[in-house]
């Protein structure tokens, strides 16, 4: 070790590197009793980083299922794969990229997508859908409501937002769309949507989760594990550059007022160059050279070289006077701790390097040998031939802290009753409402943001953003296809973390399941505030369970995915939001099935169904339940109670009989009922064709509200030739779940009565002009002359 | 009859073209590369979609600069036929081919949706498998495709009949909400004055099967089959 690398290291430098100094005497040891150089901090500060390490959530994430018979492979790769038949697997995952898109928004979210997509890629697949789960602030300025929020308390009704807020709700949303669009536009990746939410907690704390599926044959797979003693490991890509240095460090703290200074730690992505490295890529694979291949993402050339070395078993060293540099006079511990974008860290076999380098060098990128494997299972970086840095592999990956953080049982500051101020049950007509809850920005359409998105290139899409629940791509020169949709839900975690969890696994697999698609493989994106408070670890653990019995349930184990803690702003943290990406099979990809009525059901009444898992619940739990709903929320201005209760197991019948209904041929359209309910449902149903509908809601004591707006989950609308209404009767007897048959198609009106006579009425057009353009007014609408109106 | 698909840095409409050409028009097809001024004796080029070099500069800019944009002149000058769809309309129109330039759409914003274009001029071996006022539904997905011209050109090519798709409202009208760009006039397509370069935006690839939204796309493939039988 050479004197000029070692520099005191002060109790300063230890908290500045994120590293308690309990951690810095584990490293100290694990060093063999010496201090670690300063680049050797650098390295162990991002390793153990909580990004990096899991160590808060590791000791949980152990009891997600991750196994089944299509798995090919689980957690612990650069993204999971399960195998779709036909010789076909698909890699898919999601990840978070929050931290960086709050501060930076466009490079944020658009190197978002460029890490998941090398994370795809680098496994051998071709990436071919990408979606992603956005989640910010409120966008609208505060309106008067006339009920006051339940007893004031915090948390459970937050203060209006300032127009300060919505301002910066505004850009921060306008910057993640154009980066996620420029992106995944110029790449060259379909965009088959997925989701938008507002709640206040996202204001300060923007949520950007990007989802990325791939295709690989099946015996071409590959892994990041470099082998072979003496294997050169060769350097592709962008040159290394000072961006992103602690970009993981950054994400495994809260924001404090001064975090906007961070830009600096804030990658910038270059989509043509990853697209050259994808082509570039795919192309040595198949020379047959490439042992072993894992991208440069967070922690960069630090994680990619311990990281191949731990898995392969070997050790990797490397020279970093040959690593291509964007910039001169870089320190070892900037070239390590570089998060520059779109490279990449690959062994190849001793002697075909020039088949590599040919690749790589027609597609005009740097490939550089930068070292070799060795044998002794340790990390080793040499500057001018000297060791900068020599770390056991171990003392990175497997021998990072782990931590049992303690757990402290939380409930939300909210009523679990409702409110004795809020009336139900009063109203006759309810047309006006429903406009109103169609124009608020968590359910009105999003087609401001996906028409920004590529949706069609490659020519494999069969269902676009905004066709379907799930987004669905055919696979060239097979029958089948695949359908893929994210969900989550923060607003119900938030009330019940595991309950929330649940429906964030079951909705999601529902709106596959929707597409005619058999559900067969999860990922999760798991968003929290800080790992450190006890209540927040007990919402992890809580979601932890959620989802495990969930995804038992559906025989939908988790692939992959990732943790992103301290999402928290000057104290103040989200709600506990998983995001939940499912993947299923469409036997069929003709037989997919799109959301709406079809356009010949204006002429042509078809039956409307309403096919159901449970029996509706009681009064009590409908009241209960209600205060978790967007009508609650939008249009009451409160929130009460817990989520809808869930049956996993009559939610997976649920699902298995809607698959078999939709490959049977049965149906023209099937809608998952969630957010705004039924009557949500069957607008968003009447739009695109603009077919209406005439509803009869069933006899019932219960409130009108709860029928029309109540988000009881396990509920699709369908829509069915009148011929075929009593096979679907008979197929859901069978599996034993509900179809009512709830009215017909028809007309231009959309009309719903209850016994008492009609309790919505408004033509197709009408409710239209309320859910289309609801975003673009309110992005476009200055708060500032909105509120001095 | 046989087609060719050019491959730049950054194309990525490059084998959706191909696969519309080879699986749905059923006609051979090979891919050209950038580097190469090599034409392999195809009979007719088409320049793809995509981001070419990242879009730096000036989308176009840098593709036109290609060695095999050297052949592709010559191809063309000698009356071979070349189909440039959205960011190959840029190239053709960086590289000379076409007149014009396509300038940032007017929202300022990536556009991605189904469009419908009517043909004016269905006497080009890009269109004469339609009839001339027919409107197509075709999808469009770019940033810049906003056509621009000077007065002398537009009349030009309005009077030599060289503007070949217009988008229009479903039943055919030109209006300013079915313009999603800002392009001038209308503009989607425009040939060359020997009408065997055809530069437009909607991308024809697609529109080729039913399971994807549509089949309008398919005719432009099969003028251009009709018109090398004739050859």
């Amino acid at each position: 070790m050479t004197t000029s690398a070692i520099s005191a290291i002060t109790p300063d430098t230890i908290r500045e590197h994120g590293l308690t100094p309990e951690e810095f005497e584990k490293i100290k040891s694990l060093l063999g009793g010496r201090e670690p150089t300063r680049t050797e901090l650098g390295i162990f500060s991002v390793m153990w980083s909580e990004h990096c390490s899991y160590k808060s959530s590791r000791v949980h994430l152990k009891r997600l299922p991750t196994r089944s018979k299509l798995v090919v492979q689980g957690p612990g790769e650069n993204a999971g794969i399960v195998d779709i038949g036909d010789g076909w697997a698909c890699a898919f995952k999601i990840e978070s990229h929050n931290h960086p898109s709050f501060i930076e928004p466009f490079q944020g979210a658009a190197t978002g997508v460029g890490g998941i997509l090398r994370d795809i890629f680098t496994m051998g697949a071709r990436p071919v859908a990408i979606m992603d789960s956005l989640r910010f602030g409120p966008i609208k300025p505060g309106e008067e409501t006339s009920h006051r929020s339940p007893n004031g308390q915090q948390g459970a009704s937050r203060t209006q937002p300032t127009q300060a807020e919505v301002h910066k709700n505004h850009s921060v949303m306008e910057g993640v769309v154009s980066g996620v669009a420029s992106y995944g536009n110029c790449f060259g990746v379909p965009n088959l949507g997925g989701e938008v939410k507002f709640e206040a907690c996202y204001s300060g704390n923007p949520l950007v989760n990007a989802f990325a599926l791939g295709l690989v044959r099946r015996d071409q797979i590959f892994y990041g594990r470099a082998s072979g003693e003496g294997n050169p490991v060769i350097y592709v890509g962008s040159k290394t550059g000072r961006d992103g240095i602690h970009g993981a460090t950054m994400a495994s703290e809260e924001f404090s007022a001064g975090s906007e200074a961070k830009r600096p730690n804030v990658q910038v992505g270059d989509p043509f160059m990853e697209k050259l490295l994808l082509e570039a890529c795919l192309e040595a694979m198949q020379t047959g050279a490439i042992v072993g291949i894992q991208d440069m993402g967070a922690a960069g050339l630090t994680c990619s070289t311990c990281e191949m070395g731990a898995r392969g078993g070997t050790g990797v060293e490397i020279e970093l006077d040959r690593v291509p540099q964007r910039e001169t006079g870089m320190t070892p511990y900037e070239i390590m701790l570089s998060e520059s974008q779109e490279r990449m860290l690959l062994v190849a076999q001793k002697g075909r390097e020039d088949e590599v380098f040919h690749v790589f060098q027609k597609w005009g990128l740097d490939a550089v040998e930068v070292g070799r494997v060795t044998s002794d299972a340790t990390m080793r970086v040499l500057e001018h031939g000297e060791v900068v840095a020599e770390i056991p592999n171990a003392a990175l990956t497997d021998d990072a802290p782990v931590y049992k953080r303690p757990l402290v049982r939380w409930e939300p500051p909210v009523d679990r009753e409702k409110p004795e101020h809020i009336q139900l049950g009063e109203a006759k007509d309810f047309t006006l409402q429903l406009k109103r809850l169609l124009a608020s920005p968590n359910i009105c359409s999003k087609r401001w943001v996906w028409q920004q998105y590529d949706h069609m290139v490659q020519t494999n899409t069969v269902e676009a953003p905004g066709a379907g629940d799930a987004g669905v791509i055919r696979i060239k020169g097979s029958k089948r296809g695949l359908a893929m949709a994210l969900d989550g839900n923060g607003r119900w975690c938030y009330l019940d973390p595991k309950l929330g969890a649940m429906h964030a696994v079951a909705e999601a697999a529902r709106k596959v399941a929707c597409a005619g698609a058999t559900p067969i493989g999860a990922t999760n994106c798991l968003n929290f505030g800080n790992p450190e408070k006890p209540n927040i670890m007990w919402q992890f653990s809580q979601v932890i369970d959620g989802i495990t019995k969930a995804c038992e349930e559906l025989d939908t184990p988790i692939t992959g995915g990732n943790v992103s803690f301290y999402n928290e702003t000057l104290g103040e943290g989200i709600y506990p939001t998983p995001v939940i990406g499912v993947v299923g099979i469409l036997e069929d990809v003709h037989k997919s099935t799109k959301m709406h009525f079809a356009r010949e059901g204006r002429d042509a009444a078809r039956k409307i169904v309403l096919l159901r898992a449970t029996e509706a619940g009681d009064a009590v739990d409908a009241e209960v339940e209600f205060g978790s709903s967007e009508y609650a929320k939008e249009v009451l201005g409160g929130m009460w109670g817990y989520p809808p209760g869930l049956d996993m197991e009559k939610e997976a019948t649920l699902q298995r009989a809607l698959v078999a209904i939709i490959q049977g041929g049965l149906v023209e359209s099937a809608h998952d009922c969630a957010d705004g309910g039924l009557a949500a449902a069957l607008v968003e149903a009447s739009l695109p064709a603009q077919t209406g509908c005439k509803v009869r809601l069933p006899k019932s004591k219960l409130a009108l509200e709860f029928l029309l707006f109540g988000e009881d989950a396990g509920r699709i609308v369908l829509s069915c030739d009148p011929a075929k209404l009593s096979r679907i009767q008979q197929a859901a007897e069978e599996f034993g779940v509900f179809a009512d048959v709830m009215g017909e198609t028809g007309g231009d009106r959309v009309e719903i009565s209850a016994d008492d006579g009609m309790v919505i009425s408004a033509s197709v057009e009408e409710l239209r002009s309320a859910y289309e353009g609801a975003l673009e007014k309110a992005l476009k609408t200055d708060p500032v002359a909105a509120i001095a109106h | 009859m046989k087609f060719g698909v050019i491959i730049f840095p950054g194309s990525n409409c490059d084998h959706d073209a191909f696969w519309t050409i080879h699986h749905v028009a059923k006609q051979p097809v090979t891919f050209l590369w950038h580097d190469s001024h090599d034409l392999q004796n195809c009979d007719a080029i088409v320049v793809p979609g995509g981001f070419s070099f990242g879009d730096y500069l000036r989308t176009g800019a840098i593709a036109k600069f290609s060695p095999v944009m050297e052949s592709v002149r010559e191809f063309a000058a000698g009356g071979g036929l070349v189909l440039g769809i959205c960011n190959g309309f840029q190239i053709l129109c960086e590289s000379g081919l076409l007149p014009g330039a396509l300038m940032r759409n007017v929202g300022l914003k990536y556009v991605c949706k189904q469009v419908q274009v009517k043909v004016e001029n269905n006497q080009t071996p890009f269109t004469n498998a339609c009839r001339t006022g027919e409107v197509l539904t075709i999808p469009i997905g770019h940033m810049e495709g906003n056509y621009f011209c000077d007065e002398a050109t537009l009349e030009e090519l309005k009077r030599d009949n060289r503007i070949v798709f217009r988008y229009t409202s479903a039943n055919g009208e030109i209006t300013d909400e079915s313009n999603p760009n800002g392009s001038l006039e209308n503009i989607a397509g425009i040939c060359n004055a020997g009408r065997n370069v055809l530069g437009m935006m909607p991308h024809p690839e697609r529109a080729a099967e039913p399971e994807l939204g549509g089949v309008d796309g398919v005719k432009i493939f099969e003028s251009l089959v009709g018109a090398m039988a004739l050859k």
